[in-house]
């Protein structure tokens, strides 16, 4: 089997079940005592991808395994398929969402103290429904509250291989450290 | 603020100023006119965008520019109390948080203004520093919560894709024949060929029009006759079947009436209308003849 028609059979397979697809289904595609390691697996998918360069589509590593989708430039006339405006989604929503994302596992009340206001319990749901959140687990302190963390498909819809390709956090400025560099003496009463 | 200083230099230095409701051509307003009429609603959509005490805070915060690692306690908390009355007077619901943060500030800014015991304690912490601290927190996050709103989303930035799969080709197996399955199907075939012989079955038209008519010659309204007798079996089976389908049409069409005395016992029929004798051996165990 040379590389081209691996390239066509991989395309073809993308194509046809319309999400992410791993490298172990890939795998899957041919029959047990033929079936192409993973980095010439790799290879074909990349090889693919350069041959959407000049293309509307690319081929992208989500969390879930490969995908092909449309490209985000073509978004301004792909969207006007579409009637409705895609879903905006509340910043009360993201900001418990990103949350769980950069501090999993994580209670309840933990996101409470960060955003300091209750955490509301239709936005806790709808991230589950969405089946973006889950629970994994519980704390060990009074009351065992549930802990939550990230799933695969919330990697998925974002375009993301893992947590770690998340945007970095900005940095916390430590108002210690900072007057020590200033160099300025012990902080007085009230000021202005 | 000494005097002596030039405006642009007043300007360069971040100042402790009255926060102005409005800046009407270039004019700050920092009072509201007398006769100014502000719906009630307008202010609502301003305050109920913020999505908690920290958020309120980080806003007055950055509205004067002011510098979160030292933020001037009593007019941040005085601006907030403001914040927190307007909204009470506007009637919004407001969370207890912003409550909670109102009695904070106070408790801050009341640490801050008790002398500091010397030496009692290792270090001196800033009594702002914890406020600080989650202030802090929350605004990474809420950039955060932005920069991931911004990443390409599936259904907003990015589109799947998928591909029409042309028809499942089932390979169908050809079993192979015998020549004597063949012969056996042939014989069977010729068996059934034997039995299309030459049987013209000709359909007698009977109307049930028209066997009504005679059902009803052969009944009168003044006397009872045996059901049985109505029908003519040399007709075979069609001709019974259209004699009771035209009884059952004379009975829909209440031309016809029909009593049974017992179960399996004889049926009588005789036309609807007048009066008739029950015949001798007619028995009702209920005195319900028809009339």
């Amino acid at each position: 089997m040379t590389d081209i028609s691996l390239k066509c059979i991989l395309e073809a397979a993308l194509l046809a079940i319309g999400r992410p697809l791993s490298l172990d289904e890939m795998r899957g595609l041919f029959p047990e005592t033929d079936q192409p390691d993973v980095p010439t697996l790799r290879a074909a998918l990349e090889e693919l991808g350069n041959d959407y360069a000049e293309r509307g589509l690319e081929v992208i590593e989500v969390a879930s395994g490969f995908r092909i989708q449309v490209k985000q430039d073509m978004e301004r006339w792909v969207s006007r398929l579409w009637e409705e405006k895609p879903l905006k989604y509340s910043r009360a929503l993201l900001e418990t969402l990103v949350l769980i994302a950069y501090r999993q596992p994580i209670t309840r009340g933990e996101i409470e103290d960060v955003r300091g206001v209750t955490v509301s319990t239709s936005i806790m749901k709808t991230l589950q429904e969405r089946e973006w959140v889950r629970v994994v687990g519980h704390r060990d302190v009074p009351g065992r509250p549930a802990m939550y963390g990230t799933t695969r498909e919330f990697l998925d819809y974002f375009n993301l291989k893992s947590l770690e390709n998340l945007p970095s956090l900005a940095e916390l400025r430590d108002i210690d450290s900072i007057n020590a560099e200033l160099d300025f003496g012990p902080l007085e009463g009230e000021r202005r | 603020m000494s005097d002596t200083e030039s405006p642009a230099e007043i300007r360069e230095q971040p100042q402790q100023a009255e926060m102005p409701f409005a800046i009407v051509q270039g004019a700050a307003i920092t009072s509201l006119p007398q006769d100014l009429y502000i719906p009630p609603d307008a202010l609502e959509v301003i305050l109920e965008s913020f999505e908690g005490p920290l958020d309120l805070l980080l806003y007055l915060i950055k509205r004067q520019n002011l510098d979160i690692l030292d933020i001037p306690i009593a007019a941040i908390t005085h601006q907030y109390i403001t914040y927190i009355d307007l909204m009470e007077e506007m009637r919004l619901e407001l969370a207890a948080e912003y409550l909670v943060m109102a009695a904070m500030l106070a408790e801050i800014k009341s640490r801050m203004l008790l002398p500091r015991p010397e030496g009692v304690e290792g270090e001196e912490e800033d009594p702002r520093a914890e406020l600080v601290r989650r202030l802090q927190e929350y605004e990474r996050y809420k950039q955060a919560a932005e920069d991931l709103d911004a990443l390409p989303q599936v259904g907003r930035d990015v589109f799947p894709v998928s591909a029409q799969v042309p028809e499942r080709q089932q390979t169908k197996q050809h079993p192979d024949i015998s020549l004597d399955e063949l012969l056996l199907a042939f014989r069977d075939v010729m068996k059934r060929a034997d039995m299309f012989t030459h049987h013209h079955i000709q359909m007698e038209t009977l109307s049930v029009r028209e066997r009504m008519s005679n059902v009803l010659s052969m009944v009168s309204a003044d006397k009872f006759v045996e059901f049985q007798t109505l029908f003519t079996v040399e007709e075979g089976r069609m001709g019974v079947v259209v004699t009771l389908l035209a009884i059952l049409e004379l009975i829909k069409e209440q031309l016809l009436e029909l009593i049974q005395a017992e179960e399996f016992g004889p049926i009588y029929v005789k036309a609807a209308g007048g009066h008739a004798e029950l015949p001798d051996d007619f028995e009702t165990s209920a005195d319900s003849a028809q009339a």
